[in-house]
């Protein structure tokens, strides 16, 4: 089914690739919109104060970083798993993802108490605003990541996939794997510049 | 494997919560018809206080709320959201889903022979999504705290204060939402679904015009969505994204944070309005292109170069919204840059218009109904798109750009022009919707009645602007220097309310011609795209009896040597 589908398409690339792709970029100007707002305000704004670095926790978000970009890895092991045919190896690494993904939310939610804790909050001052808004924008993406990887799960268990079958692993990877990006670009501006 | 599967289907799978991108459209037009009656209502009150400021409302005005307009004078509070709901309902829910949604859903697969969308199910959530922010926006003149009053264009500080605009922000979320999951469906369709041999350089204008604006509408409305965000945001939970430091409302030092900047959301937003300008106008530029070689029984002049056009703008159309900031204190170093794109931009619209008029030349032109909305369009679209140059200097934009003139510019660009269109892609379609065509002697009194009237509406917003007439103003006459241009205010207002009373002809014609109209045969204009090679209405779900192969360009009329003037794009030899 997938194989005639793929023919039957202008371009060879099936829909649903296609489809992601074009949805991606509308979330890069998405991310990109509240980035440069981001940027402006804080090269542009007499009043935005950064706060002093020891109080963003560093190590904790690398930590993060590294739990993020491993579960990109998983992620792409899956999908090796599942076009070599072996729908066991497919569910032991998306479990694996499903488990970092879940790993990042946690330690996200321990930095955000820390934080809050500590004085910055959403009302703060901007950068305060602009971390919580920009932070909880992307751990709503993981949250819908780890909705989708499960659904995967799922129907993987259930043997829906295997060395033909298996678009959609495909899809989510893409997905993941900007979801991921997004987070590499907004470690640097907010915790290292 | 799905395709072969064939099932009775429900009321309700058929006509509410269908796949199919024909009812889809459907749902889209009817519903958008309903948006753009309300926000010209919606208007048609505020003509009243124009025209007599301070006087009650007669007939309407003893049905409205004392909270609105007691005794029946309009409130300011409810003149300002009724200027703020009309440009909101008449872009957002009426004109937009109705090029796009509807003819863009409807036409642009049987264009390029596809049986469906690509993704039928993103298609219906993309109806229904808009569907719920069109009745939430609506709702909201009912909800506490009222519709929003800040202007279509939602500027801050005012739009963080008033109430009614948390409503106004969660409904536009579901449009940004529901434009994104069709932008998604239209651009992957026209990659990937063209029917066999129909490459790019023979893909029909209006393909090509609903794959740009797509591509507009993908890229703009997040950054709207960025913004809307952070504007709940300053509303809600008392963030300063926008709200400056040292803010004084009423009388009262603002005890927020601050040190935000208010001009961010007009960057923001700009960003995406200057776009949806041409998400606006493309569509009906394409059907312009179609209707026009149709009637001419010629190949549209230029086809490559308005293809080309169409791309061009689609580029340059986000490089020039800071032209609507001129007045906001924008760095005259970076007012000279967006000078500069805005004249460029202005490059590819007269080239367009330019072909389409050059189309005209030495043809034997059947003059039909669709025919005469096109061919109005070109001299309405160029007064449109001319009395915008002087907006995009800013010598001259500094004067007039708090004035009349800039909504006169606006509506002829989107009414006379875009509007315009629209009704004739509404006639020239028609047949193929519904198997019947509309009535023609009506389709002309529609016609000739509302060009003329909006002519008369929309011509004297220059004048007013050019005398100095403040746009937004709730009471015209408090300024001495608008008294002597007063008596023009009186003529618009009779000029819109007439406006209202020669759509009857066209409303009475459209559902009477659905169910009473002369049957129409397959290609009653004898025209040459892929949507006349299948049966009027086309199928269900399938579209046409057999994959079309594509064997020629779109627009092959009259060509040499053969017996008839129009020569089907699928047509062997």
């Amino acid at each position: 089914m997938n194989d005639t589908r793929v023919l039957d398409t202008s371009t060879g690339i099936p829909n649903g690739k296609l489809g992601m792709w074009v949805f991606l970029a509308s979330e890069v100007m998405l991310f990109g919109g509240f980035i440069s707002s981001y940027v402006i305000l804080r090269t542009g704004s007499p009043y935005f104060s950064i706060p002093p670095r020891e109080m963003l926790g560093v190590p904790l978000a690398t930590l993060n970083t590294f739990v993020l970009i491993t579960s990109s890895v998983t992620m792409v092991l899956a999908l090796d798993a599942v076009q070599k045919g072996s729908v066991k190896g497919l569910v032991r690494y998306l479990s694996a993802t499903l488990f970092l993904a879940f790993c990042f939310l946690g330690i996200k939610a321990y930095e955000y108490h820390h934080k809050w804790l500590e004085g910055i909050t959403l009302t703060s001052g901007l950068f305060g605003s602009f971390y919580y808004t920009l932070t909880a924008l992307h751990a709503l993406h993981v949250i819908g990541g780890i909705v989708f990887i499960s659904y995967l799960l799922a129907m993987a268990l259930k043997g829906r996939y295997d060395s033909r079958e298996h678009a959609r692993v495909e899809y989510a990877g893409l997905y993941w794997h900007f979801v991921d990006l997004v987070w590499v670009v907004l470690f640097p501006i907010f915790y290292l510049l | 494997m799905t395709a072969a599967v064939h099932r009775e289907e429900s009321f309700i799978g058929k006509w509410i919560f269908s796949r199919d991108h024909k009812v889809i459209g459907l749902q889209y037009m009817f519903t958008s018809l309903v948006f753009l009656l309300i926000g010209f209502s919606l208007i048609l009150l505020i003509r009243w206080q124009l025209a007599y400021p301070g006087r009650p409302i007669p007939f309407i005005g003893d049905l409205l709320p004392d909270s609105l307009a007691p005794g029946g004078i309009m409130m300011p509070d409810f003149y300002n959201s009724l200027g703020a709901m009309h440009g909101t309902i008449m872009i957002f829910l009426g004109i937009v889903p109705l090029g796009v949604g509807a003819f863009g859903n409807y036409f642009l697969p049987l264009q390029i022979g596809a049986k469906d969308m690509a993704f039928p199910t993103l298609n219906m959530s993309s109806y229904w999504v808009y569907f719920v922010g069109g009745v939430l926006m609506l709702s909201s003149f009912v909800l506490p705290g009222g519709a929003a009053r800040a202007g279509w264009t939602s500027y801050v500080p005012l739009s963080v204060i008033s109430s009614g605009q948390t409503t106004w922000l969660l409904a536009m979320t579901f449009l940004i939402t529901s434009s994104l999951l069709g932008a998604i469906n239209f651009i992957v369709t026209t990659l990937n679904l063209r029917a066999p041999g129909l490459t790019w350089s023979r893909l029909p204008l209006f393909a090509w015009a609903q794959f740009v604006t797509g591509l507009i509408l993908l890229f703009a409305f997040p950054v709207l969505q960025a913004g809307a965000v952070l504007q709940l945001l300053d509303r809600v939970a008392q963030t300063s994204f926008y709200m400056p430091q040292g803010l004084i409302i009423s009388g009262e030092l603002s005890q927020r944070g601050g040190g935000g900047n208010a001009l961010l959301w007009q960057h923001l937003f700009w960003f995406l309005a200057h776009p949806e300008v041409y998400v606006l106008l493309l569509p009906p530029m394409g059907i312009v292109a179609e209707i026009l070689a149709n009637g001419t029984r010629k190949p549209i002049f230029g086809y490559k170069e308005v293809a080309g056009s169409f791309c061009f703008i689609a580029v340059l159309s986000f490089m020039v919204w800071a032209h609507h900031m001129f007045v906001s204190g924008l760095k005259t170093s970076l007012s000279y840059l967006f000078m500069t794109t805005t004249m460029t931009i202005s490059i590819p619209s007269i080239a367009i218009l330019t072909c389409f008029l050059l189309s005209l030349k030495d043809a034997s032109i059947r003059f039909t109904v669709p025919m005469l909305f096109s061919l109005a369009f070109l001299p309405m679209f160029g007064i449109g798109g001319l009395t915008g140059l002087p907006l995009g200097f800013t010598p001259t934009d500094v004067y007039l750009h708090d004035t009349y003139y800039v909504i006169g510019h606006f509506h002829y660009v989107v009414v006379t022009g875009t509007l315009i269109a629209l009704f004739g892609g509404i006639y020239y379609w028609f047949p193929k919707m519904f198997g019947r065509s509309m009535n023609m002697f009506w389709g002309k009194v529609h016609f000739w009645g509302t060009i003329v009237l909006m002519n008369l509406i929309f011509f004297p917003m220059f004048i007013q602007g050019l005398a100095g007439v403040q746009r937004r103003l709730y009471d015209p006459t408090v300024q001495l220097h608008n008294l002597t241009v007063q008596p023009t205010n009186v003529l618009m207002s009779y000029a819109s309310w007439g406006l209202l009373l020669f759509q009857v002809p066209f409303i009475v014609n459209f559902f009477w011609s659905i169910f009473k109209g002369a049957r129409s045969e397959e290609n009653p204009w004898q025209a040459t795209t892929l949507e006349w090679a299948c049966p009027s209405p086309p199928l269900p779900h399938v579209n046409f009896e057999k994959v079309p192969t594509v064997h020629r360009g779109p627009y092959e009329y009259s060509v040499p040597g053969r017996e008839a003037d129009f020569w089907p794009q699928n047509e062997e030899n």
